[in-house]
């Protein structure tokens, strides 16, 4: 199996190390599959092919296995997402308060639907069913910041933020 | 020694940090130093409050002055006036939403008048930080008293007496559940904490684990005294990255000072704690699906017998409880299961913490009693609906559970008065609703939700619901046939007697209770093709009314010359034309066009 990294180092790094590190501090967890995928994903950003490839190897779990875990679970991502991830909440508080109109506004604002990436790289955007913070409602986290009552009128200036 | 003679509370809870109380602290430490008063004054970040609506919110004691929407710019004010000159500042207490009446003090706020603050008693008092100011109100004292005082089997007793119910929505007795992990054979065994909350409207937990995480941590080591483990896991969403923080520092705390780990309290037991962070699947929720996933392996349940009591982690008996269960477990011990089921309803004991959200003035988290009626909570303690609009139903118990219309409202709520009513605890949240909500609409957004979620281990999950979804999406874009609505009984029926787990046994539970109280919506929807809410954009129509003066500019702005009408006199709507796009009706000065 090639574990050759694809990026512009020229081969100069070995493209794994912090993979390495991560599976070092694991080796002898029982049920390390999640938290190990967890840390690659913080690391890398998403789980590229390559990567999954290396878990599978050193941790001896099928290919096929690792890809049921990862497809199970929302927060896994097999393709590059954007630097900055909005989750726009769709939980029953927020519906009843008006979250498909804020959902509209940031899909107008940024020229995507729910589930996709700016062609910049720039904003993923994805919806989540409940942020639980219900209190604040309509609610929407951009990365690890929270922004509560929301109206669409005011998501452009939220968004500029983080142009 | 300094002397410090106020304390200033800031509440840094999600809700309030998202309304910015980051900046607020930011600014009085600042203006504290500058003034001179930052040996004097403390200043405090505490976990949640429960009224988020309310916030970023201020407490500053000993006087115990509530602000209320507290910014940057209010800063001087409260240091200058109040903490400088003992002034307080009228302008940012909380105002009684209908007398208008300011109310200075926290304990008068009829918002925490009528709340009966057990579980949440250190939320937003302590920094959740500092594990001496849990130990300072009596934490870790119930740990003690069990090693010292209490035999196992005298700690699962008085659980027992103290008739508590698991808080997590299933409402199973407690002691019992401890007692069949004891008495299951083996050596290894664990308690896990489901701190997997997922049910939209609901976020008790995260309020507790980060306003108070000891107190959960505390509980789940009495527990494992009980029950015969030396090891617990704590299963926490990844969505709550504040919570999963101020676990890691409080079982860090407990560890340094002995109150984990080995030998504890030189008695002899053993005990640790290990987070497990969820990946975003919400039947981790259920119990055996939870312990898949900590297994690393896709979270799907399992056909039970085997209980997890039996074998549960790694095939060890396991105790599962939820957040709330083991938080209440300290006070059952210290102050006794006499006082505790001296709390509440004949088959409910003790407290429930309910999540307020929705059409609701006064949004949060509130304590009270079982056996308090729906009515009491949402009007007394919920300040009622707001901008003037009607309560039309509540919502219990998130996707499992179900709608209660207003001829409900005066039913104590319990276990199983709710149960009765085809609704459930649930983990207790309630999502108010006022006449602008279509339940029909409701019915499906909750079936949405269900669907994606489903594992799809389980066929009538998996196809039952989504044939159901697929039943709504048509009742509510005008589609709905004659017949869709007993079709909908009766796969809701199969459905809930057949799924494999909680999450698809209850995914009916929304469609049944709407059928139940609010039919004659759904065969508005069918028959007559009208959303009487006016929520359903497919369905909405628009007409004008006679107090239309004939002003045109209706006419001017519709996109499809929809309207017809000559300048002072009542326009009129071309049904056939209209693309119910709602410009007309927001161009209206007159408020003469109405949807429905």
């Amino acid at each position: 199996m090639s574990n050759q990294c694809k990026c512009n180092c020229g081969g100069k790094s070995n493209a794994f190390t912090q993979l390495d590190e991560i599976l070092s501090k694991y080796q002898n967890t029982k049920g390390a599959l999640i938290p190990v995928l967890q840390e690659a994903q913080s690391a890398y950003g998403y789980l590229a092919r390559e990567v999954v490839d290396y878990i599978a190897e050193k941790m001896n779990i099928p290919v096929s296995q690792i890809y049921g875990v990862v497809t199970f679970y929302s927060q896994f991502h097999l393709n590059p997402r954007g630097k900055n991830i909005i989750r726009v909440c769709q939980g029953t508080a927020c519906h009843v308060r008006g979250a498909k109109a804020i959902l509209k506004a940031v899909e107008d604002n940024l020229k995507i639907a729910a589930g996709e990436t700016t062609s910049d790289l720039n904003f993923t955007l994805e919806t989540v069913a409940c942020l639980g913070a219900c209190g604040l409602a309509p609610v929407m986290m951009v990365n690890d910041d929270t922004h509560g009552r929301l109206t669409p009128e005011g998501i452009t200036e939220i968004l500029d933020k983080y142009r | 020694m300094e002397h410090i003679r106020s304390h200033v509370l800031i509440c840094s809870g999600t809700g309030c940090v998202s309304s910015g109380s980051k900046k607020v602290h930011a600014a009085l430490q600042e203006k504290l130093a500058q003034k001179g008063l930052d040996k004097e004054v403390k200043l405090v970040e505490t976990g949640c409050h429960g009224f988020c609506e309310m916030g970023p919110l201020v407490i500053v004691y000993p006087e115990g002055v509530f602000y209320v929407r507290v910014q940057e710019e209010d800063v001087t004010d409260i240091v200058e006036n109040h903490l400088y000159k003992g002034r307080i500042v009228e302008r940012l207490l909380y105002k009684e939403p209908i007398s208008l009446e300011k109310v200075p003090n926290y304990s008068d706020i009829p918002f925490y008048k009528k709340q009966m603050r057990m579980v949440l008693a250190n939320c937003g008092h302590i920094d959740p930080e500092a594990i001496e100011e849990y130990i300072a109100l009596d934490g870790y004292q119930a740990l003690g008293q069990v090693l010292s005082e209490m035999k196992p089997e005298e700690v699962i007793e008085e659980v027992k007496k103290a008739g508590l119910r698991g808080r997590g929505g299933g409402g199973f007795p407690t002691g019992l559940k401890w007692g069949f992990t004891r008495s299951a054979p083996g050596d290894k065994k664990y308690v896990v904490c489901n701190a997997d909350e997922g049910d939209p409207g609901a976020f008790m937990d995260r309020s507790v684990l980060e306003g108070d995480p000891h107190r959960v941590i505390e509980g789940m080591a009495v527990c494992g005294y009980a029950i015969g483990a030396d090891e617990g896991y704590i299963y926490v969403r990844a969505e709550y990255p504040l919570a999963i923080k101020r676990l890691k520092i409080a079982i860090k705390q407990a560890m340094e000072i002995g109150l984990l780990g080995e030998n504890i309290l030189g008695s002899g037991f053993n005990f640790k704690v290990k987070i497990k962070e969820g990946a975003g699947a919400f039947v981790c929720g259920e119990e055996t699906a939870l312990l898949a996933s900590i297994e690393g392996k896709r979270g799907m349940p399992r056909p039970r017998p085997p209980f997890p009591a039996v074998s549960g982690l790694w095939g060890k008996p396991t105790n599962i409880n939820n957040v709330e269960t083991f938080a209440n477990v300290p006070q059952i011990i210290t102050k006794g299961s006499e006082w505790y089921a001296a709390i509440g309803t004949e088959g409910s004991k003790g407290t429930k913490v309910f999540a307020l959200t929705g059409r609701i003035n006064h949004t949060g988290l509130a304590e009270v009693p079982m056996g308090i009626t729906m009515r009491e909570i949402i009007y007394e303690i919920g300040g009622g609906i707001p901008n003037g609009k009607k309560f039309k139903a509540v919502q219990i118990g998130g996707p499992s559970g179900g709608c209660l219309p207003e001829q409900l409202l005066d039913l104590p709520v319990d276990y199983d008065s709710l149960i009765k009513v085809g609704a459930m605890m649930g983990s207790g949240g309630l999502v108010v609703m006022d006449e602008t909500t279509c339940m029909v609409d409701l019915a499906k957004f909750f079936l949405t939700f269900t669907q994606s979620e489903s594992c799809g281990k389980c066929t009538p999950c998996r196809e039952g619901t989504k044939r159901m979804l697929e039943i709504l999406t048509r009742i509510t874009e005008g589609q709905g046939r004659v017949g869709d609505i007993e079709l909908l009984e009766t796969m809701a029926r199969n459905i809930k007697a057949t799924a494999l787990c909680g999450l698809g046994q209850t995914a009916p539970n929304p469609v049944l209770s709407t059928l139940k109280y609010f039919r004659h919506e759904y065969e508005a929807h069918i028959n007559d093709k009208k959303c009487p809410a006016g929520a359903c954009a497919k369905l909405a129509g628009y007409n004008i009314t006679d107090l239309c003066k004939g002003c045109s500019l209706c006419k001017k702005a519709c996109p499809v010359d929809a309207i017809t009408g000559v300048v002072k006199s009542q326009h009129e709507i071309d049904q056939t034309k209209c693309i119910k796009c709602g410009t007309c009706l927001t161009k209206c000065p007159f408020k003469a066009i109405i949807k429905g």
